[in-house]
């Protein structure tokens, strides 16, 4: 859990990125687009972690890379420290990027497996004139102990190492240019439980070490849950709900919030819960829904949801809930959500 | 109690490599009755995937090999039937479902027609007959107007819906055993609830017995009545469900149950189990968890523990439950194994 002093570090306001759907093979033209990231207004404050769920292609890697201009993004603003990155020349992004690093979900993919660990290290070292030579070894080393690695490490190839050791390796690469914040795209979805508990211990610690400021993107609900101080869900290119991590989980609002928490498996088998099942698959993102993007599975999707847009608003203490019918008017404690098998059924 | 419908005895398949011989699948046992739902848990390595593939026989020679073991179901040794035999058995009277719905199925064959060809090859239905069965499995599985759908190829399927063609296909010959590798991993957290519902339904109308492997410990919760804890090609721990959380034995089943960040309780710190799983070439001597145990004693190293019974129904494959722990070494064990289990408790 990150401590923050309060000031803001990113700003994201109406973040959109839309992919062009052409047709034709000589002359293309633009039939339609994929709407991946559409209107997403956030910030994140300095050593917070803000997560950032939902399932896949609701467009959470997306924002990630369009935050990083991995990807150009295609509307909206991206505040870091006061300017907008997405004006930035490549010059002032390049100095940028000592500031903002990624951690990607694959650590088997992510890393050059032609180049040695203490190659891969010491890279941005070189790239951004941080260290050369003797001073590049000795940092190499240096990171290669704060992940929990071994210097001896920096001659081996990625080959040599487990899926584990990877995501290590790809850490201390995003810490060796002393990053403010890191946007860490699925760390450990492709770790094992044991590992990944491991992985997460260490972002907490580095954090705490360094005062990192975590964008943490994830389709797992514990995880984020565990790392995050706050967490925006999204659906189908938009922010649904965001608020405080404890809040969120004690008291959703949106009701694909509700589901989404309802339905992850508990491991404890005495615990049965009331478990709301959406129907059907999340539609298709090149023509999303009318008005509410969710109202397709809602249950309890109004006329009205069909053709409003919803607005996201602030219902108090920083909860902020894209949905007019909000049908939980009532503070729903975790016994709602989290029912016993004999009780009266979960919609009211 | 009643014959078991399945019964896997000491079963080992090994992979002979350029380094080395990999001991995938090093003593696996079990016993699964009828209409029971067994876990088997364990991470990447642990082979319980390749224990499914044994059992169906799909293990390719070279480089694996079954090299011990019996797999009694209905009376035969699946091991010593000849391959026209198994044929007969293999998608018919004990059927699989993988882990990847996107590469499982033939991309260029529609849904209708994979499902029809399982059913005409052992049912010994016509093209009619058959075609009109794979549209009664779709409905079954709920797949949304299935008679014309039946006519789609997979890749007009979401994730979701081809897990739902898979396991159409699978039950569509009524087996009596089912082996679910992994079947909701690569599903999203709201599609994967709707499968473990469905296929909760579908075991109450057809009565099939179900090996669902899984790293997810609460899907192990949610579906299962026994369990089965797999480490590095062993069975480590095997007990029913409810004692698997409540009253767990194995240093490995507490770290697993401690390494799963809780969804309604702020913990600050998750107790990971240290080290990285062993290889599995050239496994030293004694218990494959030593070098990352917090109980391992100086015995652990040496050999192979036994599986001790610690009570009915309740097995654990570990030093600590012998004389050679010490009074102390037991009492140290037990503390630890009910603070896993608090843990659970608040989840």
């Amino acid at each position: 859990m990150g401590t923050t002093n309060g000031e803001i570090l990113l700003d994201v306001r109406n973040l959109q990125k839309l992919y062009p759907v052409t047709k034709g093979f000589i002359f293309q033209k633009q039939v339609g687009a994929v709407h991946a990231v559409d209107g997403l207004t956030f910030h994140i404050r300095r050593g917070e972690t803000l997560g950032l769920v939902g399932e896949s292609g609701c467009g959470k890697t997306t924002t990630g890379r369009v935050i990083l201009r991995l990807q150009e993004a295609t509307g909206g603003e991206a505040l870091f420290e006061g300017r907008d990155i997405f004006k930035l020349g490549k010059e002032e992004l390049r100095r940028l990027r000592r500031d903002m690093q990624i951690i990607f979900q694959d650590p088997y993919s992510s890393l050059n497996p032609r180049m040695t660990v203490g190659d891969i290290i010491g890279e941005p070292l070189e790239i951004h004139n941080l260290a050369r030579g003797k001073e590049k070894v000795r940092r190499v080393q240096e990171l290669l102990e704060v992940v929990g690695l071994s210097p001896y490490h920096a001659n081996r190839y990625p080959h040599e190492f487990s899926g584990g050791q990877r995501q290590r390796i790809g850490i201390a690469r995003a810490l060796a240019v002393n990053p403010k914040l890191i946007i860490a795209d699925e760390p450990v979805s492709a770790l094992d439980v044991s590992i990944q508990a491991q992985v997460l211990n260490l972002l907490q610690e580095l954090q705490k070490e360094f005062g990192l400021t975590y964008l943490f993107i994830a389709h797992d609900l514990s995880v984020v849950k565990h790392i995050s101080d706050r967490i925006a869900v999204m659906y189908l290119g938009k922010i649904v709900e965001l608020a405080d991590a404890d809040e969120l989980f004690a008291n959703p609002q949106h009701p694909y919030t509700e589901a989404l928490l309802s339905a992850v498996p508990i491991p404890n088998p005495e615990m049965r819960r009331e478990r709301i099942i959406l129907p059907g698959d999340v539609p298709s993102p090149v023509n999303p829904p009318s008005g509410c993007r969710f109202h397709t599975r809602c249950l309890y999707a109004q006329p009205s949801c069909r053709i409003d847009e919803p607005e996201f608003v602030d219902i108090g203490n920083g909860h902020w809930v894209a949905c007019p019918v909000r049908p939980f008017k009532t503070q729903r404690s975790r016994a709602a959500v989290y029912r016993e098998p004999a009780s009266a059924p979960a919609t009211s | 109690m009643a014959e078991p419908l399945l019964s896997v005895r000491n079963l080992k398949t090994y992979f002979y490599t350029d380094e080395g011989v990999v001991k995938a699948v090093d003593g696996m046992t079990y016993e699964l009755n009828k209409g029971e739902t067994l876990g088997i848990v364990g991470e990447s390595g642990s082979g319980k995937s390749v224990h499914a593939l044994s059992v169906m026989r799909l293990i390719a020679t070279p480089p694996g090999k079954i090299v011990d073991g019996q797999i009694m179901f209905e009376g035969r040794d699946l091991l010593k039937l000849s391959d026209e035999e198994m044929r007969k058995i293999r998608g018919n009277r004990i059927a699989m479902i993988f882990q990847e719905p996107m590469t499982s199925l033939n991309p260029v064959l529609t849904i209708g027609e994979q499902i029809a060809e399982a059913v005409i090859l052992h049912q010994r239905l016509d093209k009619k007959a058959a075609w009109e069965r794979a549209i009664e499995m779709l409905e079954r599985v709920k797949m949304p107007a299935a008679r014309q759908r039946v006519k789609d190829y997979p890749h007009q399927f979401s994730g979701g819906m081809r897990q739902r063609v898979m396991i159409a296909m699978a039950l569509s010959c009524n087996p009596s055993v089912l082996l679910a590798d992994e079947p909701t991993t690569a599903l999203d957290v709201t599609i994967q609830a709707q499968i473990l519902e469905l296929m909760r339904e579908l075991q109450r109308e057809f009565g099939t017995a179900i090996v669902m492997i899984t790293h997810n410990l609460g899907v192990v919760a949610e579906l299962c009545d026994n369990v089965v804890v797999m480490y590095a090609g062993r069975p480590i721990e095997e007990t029913d469900i409810k004692r698997t959380f409540a009253d767990p034995r194995h240093p490995y089943t507490w770290g697993l149950l401690h390494s799963v960040p809780k969804m309604y309780e702020r913990s600050e710190r998750l107790i990971p189990i240290e080290g990285q799983p062993p290889s599995l070439v050239d496994l030293p001597p004694g218990c494959a968890f030593t070098p990352r145990c917090p109980f391992a004693m100086e015995v652990c190293a040496q050999a192979d523990p036994p599986i001790v019974e610690v009570e009915p129904g309740h097995s654990a494959r570990c030093y600590l439950y012998t004389d050679k722990a010490t009074e102390k070494e037991k009492q140290a064990a037990a503390t630890a194994g009910l603070a896993a289990v608090a843990r659970t408790k608040g989840m």
